[in-house]
């Protein structure tokens, strides 16, 4: 069968996603060109090179309307005959970028595709494009719509994490991201993003608080306390799925859940001919992807599940994995995946993740691969395994191995 | 005759008057709405006619609903197809009241319309408020005993007359949910405030004339009939309108814990309503409201909430023949909680009562009750000082039994030990007119015993009230083995007196409710002594629709009443008591001292102001949960058959006489799921041959007390429904 093989992955720093943020003046489109164009030079790839540009986002609406994969394509350096293919599987869309991709090359259609994902969560506010699942009685009622932080919180009080577990993860994270910038292990992802007079905007991560102890997580109040317990009263719609619970726990604030940021990745992923082709080595192949479907409810458990079925449907095990990238959604979601599979920390998120530097949305799945993949030639490891929880119940999940 | 007249004046006014032939109160039905249409064609077409007023020949009211018959004969009609019966049904009336509403305007200019207004002398509610909101303007009589709004929600509804859509354009969703998802009506002056009706007057009929001859094309024009409409409070997409709907779900889902078809089904309509233009809304109001007239839950909820217990209420199983038993003058024995609040809802109904206990002093704490009532509902603006005085003057507080003279009807709410009560019934009757009824408030003890002691049997009943008296809408009215009609009259008379409902049973160990209480609450005191969460225990009752988990209503009933019954139980029924693990949880509360709410401590722990703060880990100490826990409708229906098979054992003894009595009562007296519309209408709902089944395997699986009854078996054979098989004796909808 045809391989496929990552050839390059790279992703702006995250800007925090606010109007005080550097990247709040930078346009959804620019920073999605910028980040092509970061690939097109840096593999110097010309004319017709890739197949598509799979770009994944999730609030597809105003600037990030519009398939915006497509815009980004003709308002980068790449040839006008490459189009582009906007894709939402919620945070796992960047990642689900490239495992079409993957799964595209694998099939046969086509050589070469650039992968990845944006989200400008200052300037396009999550939940602006609307959700059916939210607001309509039918689905809401029927599936026992909850917003995720109470989700993240039904986990902890299903499988028994403390609010001291969840803020020691956070801290955990926080010094291991800065542990990783100081010894410059994103060096080589990282771009910097600049103006279009080449005046550079922004090097390196913005949201991080290296300084972050238990102490001061300590001080933060639980953020989803209040609409669970009083309006509009979230935590009855919990019981009600999970009614052998007394009360949910709730335990996650600002501090131990991701950060609001803006950010884009992309990955360039080709079969062997397409490296020959351009000149280029390729760093790791896609061994598999899956996806899944969860109960919604709880909504967030989804790496568990897929993580089993990418194993079993690959013959693999959880031994055979190096190194883990659990997206840090919530503090919760990674204990649960590390529970369930006995996985421990230290191998798991090394290098921090986004309850330190933040989760771009559209973005985070691709970038997460990048960094596997980083850490793995680093550390002289072989095979990683990524994977992110997602909204409505869902999974996914893709294993790369060095070659 | 007609229901609907009409009258053209000089003035070019055409008057509909609406005057429902022998009805105290107008109600719609079909031929009411034909009418209706062809008046309106007719003015609509007379150059003669320049403008409408719609009004009642009823003082004090405009009408009062709809005749629901209406619905069920739109979906006998269509036959094969019923649903498509009451979807067309529903859709001509919205024709009807949007031709009203467009008034034959031009679609396109919005002018050439005439202005239609209502003249409410008083109290509309559902189709009757439904009709107005069609027309421009509505004019309400200053009355502020008059009541306004949508209450279809109570009986497992909701207005489907266009009241939904209209209320939420005119409000906005968040507005207009008190009024559509509780049912809120409001008297004529907050009604306006909160934007029902446009104007309240002294002479609201003077007010339409004088706008119906001034109306302009702008006057007449819906707000959702005009360009650039906007909702108040913002759509779906809308960003403040999101937040109002993500939470609305949330809050009913959570609120009704999803037992409540109807209120999905509104929600629904109004979510999918407000994203499309106006007739548009309509048609999807339509077919949501067809959708839950289609549920089985919104029929067995109409039965047993709206016209069974109106029949109850009206004296459905009332003796015939015997003569008028309205109270005059009532004796109370016994001024504790059950006494005192008899006397309170006794002179709220203009009786006379004399409130008796040993002491003077026992005797005015039991009147102060009233008191302390009433000036409750003074601070929240409920009463006045003077209606304070006038009830309290009705109560007369004393330990002299010779005041009992004259009266007509005795309650007895002494201490519930047979001697005591016998000692009081035999002083009593020696004070009190031959012909007065004597009645025992008691709950547990056989009123056939209790009557030993009356030297006139015939005249002796149990009326059994449910605590707390003066919110509790159920009483219970129990024949002993020599009660006589009269005293069953008067227990009937008396009830319908302080407007509450009653059902009659005969006498039987915990006559009726009692007995399908207790084993609700044993059964999930059980599971928790077989290892059961007890979250999931009291969580599954309340996705059940009860207002209280089994857990839960044990610590308001008190550990020690549980402990009580237990023995006399045991006691009665010796080798057959199956003691079960409930006693085991029972028993050890009882010497731990956690003896409930009234104790701070029980199965919860509570705070020290009373309030739950959550289940005693001592509980799950002693009884661990084990790591196997059933299904949440392995638990529900623990819960469920439980009480249910009781009601069919009690329809079998002949305890429970009529089927409507035992729906009804269940519902009022102990908040059973009343979506169901009650033990025997949910046994209907699953169909005698699964329930029979049911029953086997909980029986295999929990033991006895889930043996099929006879009465469920033969039904199952046949299969037969209670509501096919008793509605003859009943005259059941």
């Amino acid at each position: 069968m045809t391989e496929a093989y990552i050839y390059d992955a790279l992703r702006t720093p995250r800007g925090k996603g606010r109007k005080d943020g550097s990247l709040h003046e930078v346009t959804s489109l620019r920073l999605s060109a910028q980040t092509l164009n970061a690939v097109k030079e840096r593999n110097n790839l010309t004319g017709h090179a890739v197949e598509d540009v799979i770009w994944g986002n999730v609030t597809q609406v105003m600037e990030q309307g519009g398939c915006l994969a497509r815009s980004a394509v003709l308002a980068s350096d790449l040839d006008e005959r490459i189009p582009g293919l906007a894709i939402n599987r919620f945070c796992a869309s960047g990642m689900e970028a490239v495992n079409i991709a993957a799964n595209q090359i694998k099939g046969g259609a086509g050589d070469g595709y650039i992968a990845g994902g944006v989200e400008m969560m200052g300037r396009v506010a999550m939940g602006s494009d609307g959700a059916a699942i939210a607001v309509d009685p039918s689905i809401a009622m029927e599936q026992y719509f909850v917003p995720q932080g109470i989700s993240a919180d039904i986990i902890a009080t299903e499988y028994g994490f403390t609010r001291d577990q969840a803020d020691a993860l956070a801290v955990e994270s926080q010094r291991r991201a800065k542990v990783a910038w100081d010894e410059g292990r994103f060096a080589k992802s990282v771009i910097t993003v600049r103006d279009q007079n080449g005046i550079p905007i922004l090097d390196h991560d913005e949201y991080m608080r290296p300084q972050t102890d238990m102490q001061s997580l300590g001080a933060l109040n639980p953020a989803f306390q209040a609409m669970g317990e009083v309006m509009p009263g979230f935590d009855k719609i919990a019981l009600m799925k999970y009614p052998h619970l007394e009360r949910i726990n709730h335990i996650h604030h600002a501090g131990n859940s991701s950060g609001i940021v803006d950010g884009a990745a992309a990955v360039l992923i080709g079969n062997k001919e397409f490296g020959i082709r351009h000149g280029l080595k390729p760093r790791a192949k896609i061994r598999a992807t899956a996806k899944i479907g969860t109960d919604p409810t709880i909504m967030l458990t989804g790496p568990v599940p897929v993580t089993e079925k990418i194993l079993a449907d690959n013959g693999m095990s959880i031994s055979d994995i190096d190194l883990f990238e659990v997206n840090e959604a919530f503090a919760s979601v990674v204990m649960r995946f590390m529970q369930a599979f006995n996985v421990d920390h230290d191998k798991v998120n090394v290098n921090g993740g986004s309850i330190a530097m933040g989760h771009p949305l559209g973005a985070t799945g691709a970038i997460i691969i990048g960094t596997l993949l980083d850490e793995l030639e680093r550390t002289g490891k072989g095979v990683g395994l990524a994977t992110l929880c997602i909204a409505s119940g869902m999974g996914a999940a893709t294993i790369i191995e060095r070659v | 005759m007609t229901d609907f007249t009409m009258n053209k004046d000089a003035q070019g006014i055409a008057t509909i008057t609406w005057d429902a032939v022998g009805k105290s109160m107008n109600v719609m039905n079909q031929a009411g709405f034909e009418d209706l249409e062809a008046h309106i064609d007719d003015a609509l077409g007379d150059d003669a006619v320049k403008g409408i007023i719609i009004t009642s020949g009823k003082e004090g009211s405009f009408a009062g609903g709809m005749d629901l018959n209406v619905l069920a004969q739109m979906k006998a009609d269509a036959g094969e197809d019923p649903a498509k019966g009451l979807f067309d049904g529903i859709m001509s009336i919205h024709a009807l009241l949007r031709k009203i509403e467009r008034a034959g305007m031009d679609p396109k200019t919005n002018k050439g319309g005439k202005p239609i207004a209502s003249v409410l002398p008083g109290t509309a509610v559902g189709i009757g408020l439904e009709l107005p909101l069609a027309t421009h303007r509505i004019f309400c009589a200053d009355n502020p005993k008059a009541k306004i709004g949508l209450p279809e929600i109570m009986v497992g509804i909701f207005p489907g007359a266009g009241g939904t859509t209209r209320f939420v354009r005119k409000m906005g969703a968040m507005a207009a949910s008190p009024f559509l998802l509780e049912g809120k009506l409001l008297a004529p002056a907050k009604a306006k405030s909160a934007g029902m009706i446009d104007e309240v007057s002294a002479d609201p009929m003077a007010d339409a004339r004088a706008w119906v001859l001034s109306a302009k094309d702008a006057d007449m024009l819906k707000p959702w009939d005009a360009k650039g409409y906007k909702m108040p409070g913002g759509a779906p997409y809308h960003p403040a309108g999101f937040m109002t709907f993500v939470g609305a779900s949330a809050m009913v889902n959570g609120k009704t814990q999803g037992a409540f078809p109807a209120a999905k089904a509104l929600l629904s309509a109004v979510y999918e309503g407000a994203l499309v233009p106006f007739d548009t809304a309509l048609k999807i109001e339509a077919r949501w409201f067809t959708n839950i007239l289609m549920n089985p839950s919104s029929t067995a909820m109409i039965r047993s909430l709206f016209l069974n217990k109106e029949a109850l209420d009206k004296g459905a199983v009332r003796p015939a023949g015997v003569l008028d038993q309205r109270v005059k003058k009532i004796g109370v024995l016994g001024a504790g909680m059950m006494g005192a609040g008899i006397a309170l809802v006794s002179a709220q109904a203009g009786i006379e009562v004399v409130l008796i206990d040993q002491s003077q002093e026992a005797a005015d704490k039991g009147k102060a009750y009233s008191a302390s009532y009433m000036d409750k509902g003074i601070a929240r603006k409920k009463a006045t000082p003077e209606k304070k005085e006038a009830l309290l003057s009705l109560i007369t507080a004393t330990s002299d039994l010779e005041a009992l003279k004259g009266a007509d009807l005795i309650i007895e709410a002494v201490f519930e030990d047979p001697k005591v009560k016998a000692e009081i019934t035999a002083k009593v009757e020696a004070v009190i007119p031959e012909d007065c009824i004597f009645a025992s408030n008691t709950s547990t003890l056989p009123i056939s015993d209790l009557a030993k002691a009356s030297k006139r049997p015939e005249q002796f009943i149990g009326i059994h009230f449910f605590s707390p008296v003066e919110k509790m809408l159920l009483v219970e009215i129990i024949k002993g083995a020599e009660t006589g009609d009269r005293a069953v009259a008067k227990a009937l008379d008396y009830v319908r007196q302080i407007r509450k409902t009653p059902i009659v049973v005969n006498d039987a160990r915990f006559f009726y409710a009692n007995r399908c209480i207790i084993p609700y609450i044993n059964e999930g005191v059980r599971m928790v002594g077989e290892g059961v969460e007890p979250a999931l225990v009291d969580n599954a009752a309340r996705q059940l629709g009860f207002p209280v988990g089994p857990l839960q209503l044990n610590d308001e009933t008190s550990i020690d009443l549980g402990v009580k019954i237990a023995k006399a139980t045991k006691e009665a029924l010796g080798n057959a008591y199956d003691a079960g693990a409930a006693d085991d949880v029972l028993f050890y509360l009882f010497d731990q001292g956690r003896m409930g709410r009234k104790a701070n401590a029980g199965y919860y722990e509570y705070d020290e102001k009373g309030k739950r703060v959550g289940i005693w880990p001592g509980l799950r100490d002693k009884f661990p949960v084990s790591d196997d826990q059933p299904t949440l409708i392995d638990v529900q229906h623990r819960l469920m058959f439980s009480q249910c098979l009781e009601a069919v054992r009690a329809l079998e003894e002949g305890v429970l006489m009529d089927i409507r009595e035992g729906d009804v009562g269940a519902i009022l007296g102990w908040g059973f799921a009343p979506w169901s519309g009650g033990p025997l209408s949910w046994l209907d709902m699953l169909g005698s041959a699964y329930a029979a089944e049911r029953c086997d395997e909980l029986e295999a699986q929990f033991g006895a007390r889930f043996k099929c009854p006879d009465l469920l078996r033969e039904m199952a054979a046949k299969n037969q429904s209670f509501y096919g098989r008793f509605s003859n004796k009943t005259d059941a909808a």
